[in-house]
């Protein structure tokens, strides 16, 4: 198992020291000691090439925790992530910026995201000038021009700002700056919860389209068990930085065992068919 | 049924440097006693704006058009309620004083919003917002006589230790409980009228379900009339008698929810409902394009460039609502291929 897997977590943990605050005191409160936030609580996975992994959970059970340490952005207290055999929780240096361009992310929020100062094709070109400063300006925007062409967005939208998109559009923009160094991993952090329906669902085909194109494989992370069940092949279902389920797509959402998957899934106010 | 709340031809519109546009559009609807509407529709379909209309909230300079009736409180549930009649002695939103609509607003007709972290003042405790709540429209009440109705309120939102809870800040109540709270505060001066706007769509969904189960049994109890705004048809299945489907500022179609939700007329609610993610993972259609901006309206049916049955003859005008032959007679879609 260990030789073909693309991504390797192993009882990976974080967790935070909360001062005690007065402001969070109500009148006849008792003192409050100082606490630890266990944010994330021991999660392990093995994920293959290929595979879409799902992990879904409410606000506060450690997803985007998770996201972040999975990327590298904050450390781990401890645990092993290992990718392509190769340690990635303790690479440094070139080896770490070597691996950091093979694993790229996808945010919630396409306004917070992209920066309003820069143009489209600077924002979509910008991991190239990182990982490739040997690259021409023009190939790197000719490289930029065929990203957004690929997420279907037409060349012209290099020149203008991101104000100038929609949030759908805005989105594109940044699956297309994820995807431009051709990264094998992609995490997708709440990618649709921004957007409108008619809109989430284009994205949620284009994701899945580049997915097939590009093989690549993908973990999002959602709050909605729905969106999740459209892409993903594998289930996780976390809940107080733990992962509480794990399996196969059609097993975890048809024939769920644990009682807060059931719990998650009979809450979803479903459609009448 | 008698109806409570009647709009007619509904119309709000807002200056912009390329002149006057219509974020509401001839919006037309009747809300029964106790009856429960969805509005739905995806960000600038008009919904929002709708309910801050007949809210008297709208932004200044908007210029509101048509008729909002609010039927007088008494003369209902006597059984000669006539929906085509407006209520002959009520009160009309749009052109109320603001004097009138002081009073009105939270005695009659009150609003839940979305973020209930912003709806609600961060520097004064839960229960002092309440208590002001009820005392702007009975100011006379004893002091002792407001805090117990506050807090009456907030059990009511089924706010547990609601004493405790309404000693609280914003900041120290969970996402649920704040919601409940703005419930509590929308609900304390006794209104008939609730506007729900997308109030559980920042939630969890099991804190989503607790709420809407919340709002049904509150519209049983005190026999609310509820206007209820969302983006999701499956909230709508759950909470919705009828149903009306918002689009680039008109109703694009209307009904019974559960007819509505099962043989839907009109291409953009049929399109709403396959782009909608469901656990059964059935393969998704995504509608193409985008919603048009208001000033940038296509002539005719402003469905038109995204419709997948667009026919030149939908450019030539904006089809009027009709039902189908096979359909109830209240279920209409504004769309020239319903017959």
């Amino acid at each position: 198992m260990a030789g073909d897997s693309l991504l390797e977590v192993r009882d990976l943990r974080k967790s935070y020291a909360v001062a005690p605050r007065a402001i969070h005191q109500a009148e006849g409160d008792p003192p409050a000691a100082t606490a630890e936030f266990v944010g994330v609580d021991g999660v392990t996975f093995s994920l293959a090439p290929g595979e879409t992994l799902g992990i879904v959970g409410e606000s506060g059970c450690g997803k985007t925790t998770l996201a972040r340490m999975l990327l590298r952005l904050i450390e781990p207290d401890s645990g092993e992530m290992r990718f392509r055999g190769q340690d990635w929780r303790g690479a440094r240096g070139a080896d770490l910026r070597a691996l950091r361009r093979r694993i790229q992310m996808v945010f919630q929020d396409p306004i917070a995201s992209l920066n309003a100062r820069m143009r489209v094709g600077a924002i979509v070109g910008e991991p190239l000038a990182i990982h490739e400063p040997g690259l021409s300006r023009a190939d790197r925007h000719a490289r930029a021009a065929q990203m957004l062409e690929a997420v279907g967005l037409g060349s012209e939208a290099l020149d203008r700002f991101p104000h100038e998109f929609s949030g759908g559009q805005r989105q594109r923009i940044g699956i297309a700056r994820a995807l431009i160094l051709r990264p094998e991993l992609v995490v997708a952090d709440e990618p649709v919860s921004a957007l409108d329906v008619s809109v989430g669902a284009q994205i949620i085909e284009l994701l899945d389209r580049l997915r097939r194109e590009l093989s690549l494989t993908l973990i999002l992370i959602s709050h909605s068990l729905p969106v999740v069940a459209q892409l993903a092949t594998r289930v996780s279902v976390m809940q107080a930085g733990r992962f509480v389920e794990s399996g196969a797509a059609d097993q975890v959402l048809q024939s769920p065992q644990h009682p807060y998957t059931q719990a998650l899934i009979a809450a979803v106010p479903e459609i009448p068919a | 049924m008698a109806t409570r709340l009647e709009a007619r031809g509904l119309t709000v519109e807002l200056p912009t440097r390329a002149g006057w546009v219509r974020p509401v559009n001839e919006v037309s609807f009747a809300l029964g006693d106790g009856e429960t509407l969805g509005i739905v529709g995806e960000s600038g379909s008009g919904k929002t704006m709708l309910a801050l209309a007949l809210m008297g909230l709208e932004p200044p300079g908007a210029r509101l058009t048509g008729e909002a009736w609010l039927s007088p409180r008494g003369v209902n549930g006597n059984g000669n309620g006539n929906a085509a009649s407006p209520p002959a002695t009520g009160e009309n939103l749009l052109t109320a004083s603001r004097k009138v609509m002081w009073g009105l607003r939270g005695g009659e007709i009150a609003m839940v919003f979305q973020e209930p972290m912003t709806a609600l003042n961060p520097v004064v405790r839960i229960g002092a917002q309440i208590e002001e709540a009820i005392r702007v429209h009975e100011p006379r009440l004893a002091r002792d006589e407001v805090r117990r109705r506050a807090l009456e309120a907030l059990e009511r939102a089924a706010v547990p230790e609601p004493a405790h809870r309404a000693r609280q800040y914003p900041h120290q109540l969970s996402g649920g409980l704040r919601q409940r709270a703005m419930i509590a505060m929308a609900l304390a001066a006794g209104p008939r009228v609730l506007i729900a706007d997308e109030p559980t769509t920042a939630l969890d969904v099991t804190v989503q379900k607790q709420i809407l189960e919340l709002l049904v049994s509150l519209r049983r109890e005190l026999q609310l009339s509820l206007l209820f705004i969302t983006h999701d048809f499956g909230v709508v299945a759950q909470i919705a008698d009828r149903v009306a489907v918002m689009y680039a500022g008109r109703v694009v179609e209307e009904g019974p929810a559960s007819e509505v939700l099962r043989h839907p007329r009109h291409p953009y609610t049929i399109g709403l409902l396959r782009a909608a993610p469901r656990i059964a993972r059935e393969k998704l259609v995504a509608i193409p394009g985008t919603v048009p901006p208001l000033d940038a309206l296509p002539a005719g049916c402003a469905f038109g460039p995204r419709c997948a049955q667009h026919v030149p003859e939908c450019d030539a005008a904006m089809p009027e609502l009709i039902h189908a032959a096979d359909a109830t007679e209240s279920h209409r879609a504004r769309c020239i291929l319903v017959r």
